[in-house]
């Protein structure tokens, strides 16, 4: 299966730009579906990219961050050609991993 | 849910030792603040209000900053989808949170940032209705905020 995980990270000199699109329902809890049943809270909680070892980026999000969440943030020390690894787990126990090459 | 009575026996030791230690009361928040910045912090996106939430997660209140930039559109069309980011040239950042004042809960997301991570963060975030949202940046120990008032014609909280 495709990786839930969608990234994007370019190196720009010391300064590694990274985005990253992730597929997840993020269900809060208080919608209905068509029957009238509420859909469960499904979201992702925590989102961590390492780079060379370190963590360089971690995210703890509830149930306020957007279906198919979007992040974008800029980190230093990094190089083209450097391994970023993309984590991320929900609150259901799901997981998903990906290691990207910056480019 | 196996672990939970360890951890909370730990909370309580820890809380336990806090109190000895500065002999100070408010004993439920106290093991809180010490988590705020390595663990989930479950309790702060329990709560509704945005100060209880702010005062959970960090366990202060931050102050206005215009060293914080936050970037919101003044009209959201789709509250589901609402692109918000901030930038700060404050140094030494360890933190920056995202707090929607009239959401179910107020905390949206928190990010931990690390040495050598700008303090500089794009993200899309749900909004039940028009309200104001907060970012609050944690730099050198310190807490700073920015706020801005996105009105929102279509809320994203279904119902």
């Amino acid at each position: 299966m495709a990786s839930s995980i969608r990234v994007r990270a370019t190196s720009n000199g010391d300064i590694t730009e990274v985005q990253t699109l992730i597929q997840h329902p993020m269900d809060t809890g208080f919608v209905k579906d068509a029957k009238g049943e509420v859909i469960p809270a499904h979201f992702i909680r925590e989102l961590k990219f390492a780079c060379n070892g370190k963590d360089v980026f971690v995210a703890d999000w509830g149930t306020a961050v957007s279906k198919d969440p979007y992040v974008k943030f800029s980190f230093k020390g990094a190089r083209k050609g450097d391994d970023l690894t993309i984590s991320w787990t929900d609150n259901k126990g799901g997981s998903d991993t990906l290691t990207a090459k910056i480019a | 849910m196996s672990p939970r009575p360890l951890a909370t026996r730990r909370l309580i030791l820890q809380g336990a030792a806090t109190v000895a230690l500065l002999g100070l009361g408010n004993l439920p928040f106290a093991p809180a603040h010490a988590a705020a910045n390595d663990k989930y912090p479950e309790e702060a996106f329990k709560l509704k209000n945005e100060a209880d939430a702010i005062k959970a997660l960090y366990g202060r209140a931050p102050e206005a900053s215009d060293k914080v930039k936050l970037d919101a559109p003044e009209i959201a069309e789709n509250g589901g989808v609402v692109p918000i980011s901030v930038t700060t040239t404050l140094d030494k950042v360890t933190s920056i949170s995202f707090f929607v004042a009239e959401n179910p809960s107020a905390l949206a997301a928190s990010y931990r940032i690390a040495d050598g991570t700008l303090p500089s963060i794009a993200n899309r975030l749900k909004m039940a209705k028009t309200t104001n949202v907060t970012a609050i940046v944690e730099a050198d120990g310190k807490l700073y905020s920015a706020t801005k008032e996105v009105k929102v014609t279509v809320g994203g909280c279904g119902g």
